[in-house]
């Protein structure tokens, strides 16, 4: 499809020896050859056209990809909306013939190569800003052809990002073309680049030279230690990705099992309908979310402050009733618990379905939250897994203070360590037990906040987490929050990693394996209470 | 000491109360096998209604007849009969040793993969894309069977599987989980992990086993179309004496040595120990076994419904088995089978009549179950039996 490689370059050499030439403005012939007939001299003609710089092309250009040109056999005209037509290549106006003229069409080649023109179009623009756009839209499609413009702009060019990456670009194009001596300085330009694109043209290059690859030895080897160079730093990128998905989901594990390591871990009841507080968690967001799309739009980027306390509200709510209703009568009875809070967690399941239907509801990300922040090429860090991760530690946080600090902890901490005397020394402890419930339960509603903002809220929200929160609660020992915070980041960070080596779904099988065989060597979990309660 | 605060003493009581039940109430251990003749009684009943009424009804007996058992109320029987299997299996290991499983649904999956496999094998070349290998492989472009399929073709290398796969698994799994005394919820947690896992791994289309979709559109067993209506009722019948002979197997099993064991073991395992007895070989063989009847149970399910896929190793198909066993009544035999059915026959119903409330009914089971009928409904009838006995008593008494 592309020129024939010699003549592109006597056509360059050309447009670059012969500068009067090319200044020429832009005749009729000219803006007729751009416009019809074959692809590649359409493209050759545009190449001349752009170097030139008559105002008149990005015009003609722009006409071309809006479909607004209609030609004949020598000429081309611009036509407008309301059906007056002016020469392409003067702007003159003149009537179009009645007869014998066609629209000019664009196949898919010359599409990209009128948006690549318009985007080096750009590069001439006063704003730094427009530039940028231009030669990011232009790094997509760089080739030899447009070598000229990237240099022409490169002369003019004083930001110095853009200078480097005008420098990417020049290299980009000259890495399969020009003298091996050029080649050479390219690749090493290359080398100092650590993006995707460049391992890949890298990668390219060193195809076998039948295959088009570089053939020219010296810079072969020049290319491989430059695609070392750039898969060495990339991998550092995807090291540091994989580390933080993993501590992202590390602490998704963490909000979602904390919760349980009060309710399992301090109370010791297992309570299979965690999950559905989590889930309720993030209904009551998508409800706040709601309202304030209803009735506060200007305040809607702050509906997740609002949220917060409110999910942590209506899972406690629930948790408290659950607590009063059911799981009071079977303490001291973990099979049976575990039964029925599963029957609780069915009924949750379907009373959802019910009101707000079996279908995921939508919840949107506030504006604070959407997008990232771009650490290396190759990595960037979205807001909504940063602010969870700092969400986590606030709530893992408060927890800790709540069950040092607070007379309720003291009292809550009592109980689990000796009831009777608890209750001796007058601690209400049938209160105590619906308050440390609720407590976990509203934890289990923060979680689900925080998930509403990662993941889809759905009835089933709640089934995807409870095995996993189990597990974080029963790795990490059963009776403190220290094991369950290395046994939830642990865990993310393992899997993450296994992931990028067998893949999600055997990733999860193998964690789930490991834990199975590192509860056989310590049934207790990592962090066992010493002591006769243990 | 009489300073103690006002609400010290309720709080102190209800503290005990709440501890007190350390371990769950033990339903009353028979002391003789449960009513003895009467029990036999059942079990002949029983026989002949699978093996001659039930074929009577389904194919002498013409389509118009009020006697007439329709085809549906057939399959659903024999369905239910297969559930009951893993009821009676869950109770062994649930209601009689005190050990609640999570993951019997992934032996009875297995079970039944296992006979899928074969009758995959049987489909031969009838299948859309008229290839040896089974549809899915050839949709997966794959060009030979993968080798566990090896055995599938023979059928007694089939039903050694359906025994050895479950009972194979649990047998290295409690091994390992018994030898270092995981028990208690410990257990049930990781049985569940276990079975998630499994699902999760079956449903990959790697794993060769047909992906999400599973095994489905059988049509030959030994050479003989699966769908004609004796394949069906020698299916039917096979299945309700495979749970005949399980239960009469069980009561046996329970009467003896063993058996107590295991209510021991239930009950008090450290004072088990104590008395000289090693609890981890008597929980490892009652956890094999009821592994395998659930994977033979799975085996007979396969062919009468036609269908296995991955959702039958999902957790909560497997908390379901438990709760059939609580319904009927765990710590009995028949308990287990009367849940099975009563819980399944309302399923069925409930997801024609009123599909949106099956789950709130499950789920309102489930509680009523564990805070007011601890020995189900077996128990419930038990004890309006003796009460009806005591009344009579205490009328005749006072006549």
């Amino acid at each position: 499809m592309s020129l024939p490689r010699p003549l592109l370059l006597a056509l360059v050499a050309a447009a670059l020896l012969l500068p009067a030439w090319a200044a020429r403005a832009l005749t009729p012939a000219q803006a007729h050859a751009i416009s019809a007939g074959d692809s590649d001299a359409r493209v050759a003609a545009l190449q001349q056209a752009l170097l030139a710089g008559d105002p008149r092309v990005p015009v003609l250009v722009r006409a071309l990809l809006d479909g607004a040109v209609q030609v004949d056999a020598e000429r081309a005209w611009i036509v407008a909306a309301d059906g007056s037509a002016v020469d392409a290549a003067t702007g003159q106006p003149a009537p179009l013939p009645a007869e014998g003229v066609e629209e000019a069409v664009n196949n898919n080649r010359m599409r990209g190569e009128l948006q690549a023109a318009l985007a080096a179009m750009g590069m001439g623009s006063a704003d730094a800003a427009e530039r940028r756009a231009a030669v990011a839209a232009l790094g997509e499609a760089m080739d030899e052809h447009k070598l000229p413009l990237v240099e022409a702009a490169l002369a003019k060019e004083t930001d110095a990002g853009l200078k480097d990456a005008l420098e990417l670009l020049r290299a980009k194009a000259l890495v399969g073309a020009g003298e091996p001596a050029r080649r050479l300085e390219a690749v090493k330009a290359l080398a100092g680049s650590a993006t995707p694109a460049t391992r890949n043209l890298l990668v390219e290059r060193l195809k076998p030279a039948a295959d088009g690859g570089e053939s020219d030895p010296g810079v072969r080897a020049a290319l491989r230690l430059a695609l070392d160079q750039v898969a060495e730093s990339l991998a550092w990128g995807e090291r540091a990705g994989v580390l933080f998905s993993g501590l992202s989901l590390g602490s998704i594990l963490l909000l979602a099992a904390l919760g349980l390591a009060i309710t399992y871990g301090l109370m010791g009841v297992i309570n299979m309908a965690h999950g559905e507080l989590i889930m309720i968690g993030a209904y009551a967001t998508w409800g706040v979310q709601n309202a304030f799309r209803a009735w506060f739009p200007g305040a809607f980027d702050w509906y997740v402050l609002a949220a917060v306390p409110l999910s942590f509200a209506a899972a406690a709510a629930v948790g408290a009733v659950l607590e009063r209703g059911v799981i009071r009568f079977l303490y001291g009875r973990p099979l049976e618990t575990l039964l029925a809070t599963w029957g609780i967690s069915l009924i949750l399941q379907q009373t959802v379905r019910s009101l707000f239907g079996a279908q995921n509801v939508p919840v949107e990300n506030p504006a604070w939250l959407s997008g990232g922040v771009q650490v290396a090429s190759n990595l960037v860090l979205p807001f909504n897994r940063i602010a969870i991760v700092l969400f986590a530690a606030a709530v893992l946080a408060g927890m800790a203070w709540l069950i040092a600090r607070t007379r309720l902890g003291l009292f809550v901490r009592s109980v689990t360590q000796n009831r009777p005397m608890a209750a001796c020394m007058g601690v209400n402890t049938a209160r105590v037990d619906t308050l440390a419930f609720s407590l976990g339960a509203g934890v289990a509603g923060l979680a689900g906040c925080a998930l509403s903002q990662v993941g889809n809220v759905g009835p089933d929200l709640g089934q995807g987490y409870i095995v996993d929160s189990f597990m974080v609660v029963v790795l990490g020992g059963v009776g403190q929050l220290a094991g369950t915070v290395y046994a939830a980041l642990g865990l993310g960070i393992v899997n993450k990693l296994l992931e990028g080596w067998a893949g999600a779904v055997l990733a999860k099988i193998m964690v789930l394996v490991i834990i199975v065989v590192f509860i056989q060597k310590r049934p207790q979990g990592m962090f066992a209470l010493k002591g006769r309660e243990a | 000491m009489s300073a103690v605060l006002p609400g010290a003493r309720e709080a102190a009581a209800a503290a005990a109360g709440a501890l007190a039940p350390a371990l769950p109430p033990a339903p009353p251990a028979p002391r003789r096998a449960p009513g003895g003749g009467g029990a036999w009684t059942g079990v002949i009943v029983a026989t002949l209604a699978v093996t001659a009424l039930a074929p009577l009804l389904n194919l002498v007996v013409p389509a118009g007849s009020a006697f007439h058992l329709g085809d549906y109320a057939l399959a659903l029987t024999g369905k239910i009969m297969c559930y009951a299997i893993c009821a009676l299996a869950m109770d062994l290991i649930w209601g009689y040793t005190g050990i609640l499983s999570l993951g019997h649904g992934l032996f009875f999956a297995l079970g039944g993969y296992a006979m899928g496999m074969y009758l995959m094998r049987q489909i031969g070349r009838d299948g859309n894309y008229q290839s040896d290998l089974p549809d899915f492989m050839v949709f997966l472009d794959w060009k030979a069977l993968p080798w566990h399929w090896a055995l599938s073709d023979s059928f007694a290398a089939t039903l050694l599987l359906v025994v050895a796969a479950p009972g194979l698994l649990a047998f290295v799994f409690g091994y390992f989980a018994f030898r270092s005394r995981i028990k208690g919820v410990y257990f049930s947690i990781i049985t569940q992990a276990l079975t998630f896992a499994a699902m999760l791994l079956f449903f990959r289309n790697e794993t060769g086993f047909g992906g999400n979709n599973g095994f489905t559109d059988f049509k030959r067993l030994l050479g003989i179309p699966i769908a004609q209506p004796s394949t069906r009722m020698v299916l039917f019948v096979l299945t309700g004496l495979v749970l005949i002979g399980f239960f009469v197997f069980a009561r046996w099993l329970v009467a003896s040595k063993f058996g107590r064991v295991l209510q021991a073991i239930r009950d008090a395992e450290s004072r088990v120990m104590f008395c000289g007895y090693e609890p981890v070989a008597y929980k490892l063989a009652i956890w094999t076994l009821s592994a395998v009847m659930c994977g033979i149970a799975g085996a007979l399910y396969v062919p009468q419904v036609g269908i296995i896929n991955p959702g039958e190793m999902s957790p909560a198909a497997s908390i379901e088995i438990a709760i059939w066993a609580a319904v009927g009544g765990r710590g009995t035999l028949v308990g287990p089978i009367v849940g099975a059915f009563f819980v399944n026959f309302a399923k069925s119903w409930f997801t024609q009549a009123f599909p949106e409330f099956w789950l709130y009914f499950l789920g309102a089971l489930f509680i009523a179950v564990t805070l007011f009928l601890p020995n189900g409904i077996v128990g419930l009838l038990r004890r309006a039996g003796g009460l009806s006995a005591l009344l009579r008593r205490v009328r005749g008494g006072r006549a």
